[in-house]
């Protein structure tokens, strides 16, 4: 196991040059970490296998209509609006995946992945060596959390995407028809669908944090895991409880359904920017409870 | 921290209290710099918790630990880049491979250049014996590469200080016997080891230096001629004078065991050492000025392991 060339190794007494650690040297300011951390986010297979399976749902539904299309039809129309509108135009397949990957399938994936941020790490081993290497905590949390909303970025982008090649594929393209009834072209309902995308990734940000909480409370994976997604369906039924109107507008998934202020001409911003102030909140609360927590939390996995 | 600047680890009353047990207790550790530091104890005794209190992986119930000069977790910072570790085994991510995994942990230090780090990866694992593999998942590692893959870890920059927590567990012989050999390399370097372990030959056989842990107390440490000679065993004395032996070994405050024989024909005699303050030479010096005929004398010095036995206990249980 030893070297034949006992050159090969950077050593203390200062061979080769340039290598020593001088703690006095300004430290580089730590993006390789993050590099590190969406890189092997993506290399794992389970994000792939999430990726695919949110693919899959507006293909899915997309053939399904496309199929029973072609049948005569027996139920004059009487299905989800959405559904009728695809048939006309593959552009709102987009918007339809979305729509129905929303209340439970990408909150399941990003509760995935957030609530393993730093949990899984633990029960991995790595999280003692990320420390004393060192990462720093702090660090290491802003690096976990960046790493869980780029995940949020990628699996909405991947619903729109394979909802609009499917649309393409399978229905006519063409002017789009918004909600407040005037029309856009092609390349606007892109622009348009791509706002959606980004407004739902923006939706997920606070449940973002709550996982990265969530993982800092604990080795186990799967509890983390499993405790985000069980807030996010809690929020969803509680939002649905007319009894409790006054506690809505402070449940992080209240807009999840609002993005159709982006489908109306001009688009009415006032839900996105609430949007983004709720989810901003829950960021800060949960990012600073996940950084109390983990800032003295005794590492002894 | 009087010699601060001679200690490369420094521990004041080191404790850690995990609900109503002390893991740790009043731990006062002396590392000097350059020494190849040897820290023993049975299992459960509180080794690994105190490595980790070194790295600030944990925080003190009470007590200080300075590393290199830094108060740790406090200003782990900049103490932990010159620190190479491994800690309770290996850790890595087992669907990446070998050299990917150290390239991972790499980033993770601010202080390490990217620029050299695909070849202060290949470096370490050329160091480890671990090249070939590489490009293997660990996921397909044995355990004894897993270990090799955390010790090469430890060594991606020169470090100042590495802290190898029972290094040679799961490895082969040859493996053991490299790693032997590493920590002497990087020894002769400068570098200062602090190996964990409870491999007794093993210890004597690298270390300069040595702690004894038993059930989280400090109950020895020093050089391991300290450490031997501090137990230095007992004397044996061959004589016909055997009554006046005995009081003149009594008088010296050493208790006698002899074995009963005839006047006039050969005693032996043995006088326990432990926990005197009689040199061996001044012994001899008083049996002959009392006039005792000396036939035999023997000074029969203690191995680390009897060290060892008689400090941390001889039962196999283990102490809480
Ligand atoms: N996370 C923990 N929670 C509670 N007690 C713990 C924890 N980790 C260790 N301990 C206790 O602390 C004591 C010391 O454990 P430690 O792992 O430091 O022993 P060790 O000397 O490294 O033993 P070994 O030789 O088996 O590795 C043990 O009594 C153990 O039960
Ligand atoms: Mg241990």
């Amino acid at each position: 196991m030893l070297s034949s060339e006992p050159m090969t190794v950077p050593t203390v007494s200062g061979q080769p040059l340039g290598d020593e650690v001088d703690v006095r040297a300004r430290p580089a300011a730590g993006w390789a970490l993050l590099r590190s951390e969406i890189s092997v986010l993506f290399r794992r297979k389970r994000t792939w296998a999430m990726l695919v399976a949110l693919a899959a749902v507006p293909i899915l539904i997309a053939l399904a209509v496309r199929l029973t299309e072609s049948n005569p039809r027996s139920n004059g129309g009487s299905g989800p609006a959405f559904l009728d509108e695809i048939t006309h135009n593959g552009l709102f397949v987009a918007a339809l995946g979305l729509t129905v990957c929303i209340p439970l399938f990408l909150p399941l994936t990003v509760g995935v992945v957030a609530g393993d941020t730093i949990a899984g790490e633990a029960s991995a081993g790595t999280l003692r060596y990320l420390l004393i290497a060192p990462a720093g905590r702090l660090r290491l949390l802003v690096v976990k959390y960046i790493g869980a909303a780029v995940f949020s970025l990628a699996a909405t982008l991947t619903v729109a995407a394979a909802g609009a090649l499917i649309g393409a594929a399978l229905f006519p393209i063409g002017p789009v028809t918004l909600l407040s009834g005037n029309t856009i072209g092609v390349g606007e309902s892109l622009v348009r669908s791509l706002l959606i995308a980004s407004f739902i990734t923006i939706s997920l940000l606070g449940l973002s944090a709550i996982g990265l909480f969530f993982s800092t409370l604990t080795d186990v994976p799967v509890g983390a895991m499993a405790a985000t997604i069980v807030v996010s369906v809690v929020s969803q039924v509680l939002d649905n409880l007319p009894q409790l109107d006054w506690l809505h507008p402070w449940l992080f998934s209240n807009y999840w359904l609002s993005f159709g202020d982006l489908l109306r001409d001009p688009i009415s911003w006032t839900s996105f920017g609430e949007n983004a102030l709720l989810q901003g909140a829950y960021f800060i609360i949960f990012g600073a409870l996940a950084f109390g927590r983990f800032s003295t939390k005794d590492v002894l996995s | 921290m009087s010699d601060g600047a001679s200690l490369a680890i420094e521990t004041h009353g080191l404790t850690k209290r995990f609900g109503q047990h002390d893991a740790v207790k009043g731990v006062d550790l002396a590392v000097p710099h350059g020494a190849v530091f040897g820290f023993l104890g049975p299992n459960g005794s509180g080794k690994t918790t105190t490595i980790r209190l070194l790295l600030g992986l944990a925080n003190p119930t009470s007590g200080e630990a300075v590393v290199l000069g830094g108060a740790m977790p406090r200003e782990s910072a900049t103490v932990l880049p010159r620190v190479g570790a491994l800690v309770e085994g290996p850790g890595f991510y087992p669907y990446l491979s070998g050299s990917d995994n150290l390239h991972r942990l790499d980033t993770a230090d601010r202080y390490a250049t990217g620029a050299s780090r695909k070849r202060r990866v290949a470096a370490a694992l050329d160091r480890v014996g671990l090249s070939a593999a590489s490009a293997k998942k660990v996921k397909a590692y044995s355990l004894g590469m897993k270990q090799r893959l955390g010790i090469a870890n430890a060594l991606l920059t020169p470090r100042e200080l590495l802290v190898l927590d029972e290094p040679t567990n799961g490895l082969d012989p040859q493996g053991t016997r490299e790693v032997r050999s590493l920590v002497r390399e990087l020894a002769a370097e400068g570098t200062t080891v602090f190996v964990s372990s409870h491999l007794l030959a093993e210890i004597e056989q690298i270390c300069t230096h040595a702690a004894i842990m038993s059930a989280g107390a400090l109950v020895a440490q020093g050089t391991l001629d300290e450490l031997r000679g501090s137990g230095r065993g007992a004397v044996i004395l061959k004589t016909p004078d055997a009554a006046l032996a005995d009081s003149v070994l009594s008088r010296l405050g050493l208790t006698v065991q002899s074995t009963p024989v005839a006047s006039g024909a050969m005693a032996e005699l043995t006088a326990d050492l432990i926990g005197a303050t009689t040199e061996a030479s001044d012994i001899v010096a008083a049996l002959v000025e009392a006039g005792v005929r000396v036939n035999g004398f023997t000074v029969e010095q203690t191995s680390l392991e009897d060290r060892f036995v008689d400090l941390t206990g001889a039962g196999f249980n283990v102490e809480q």
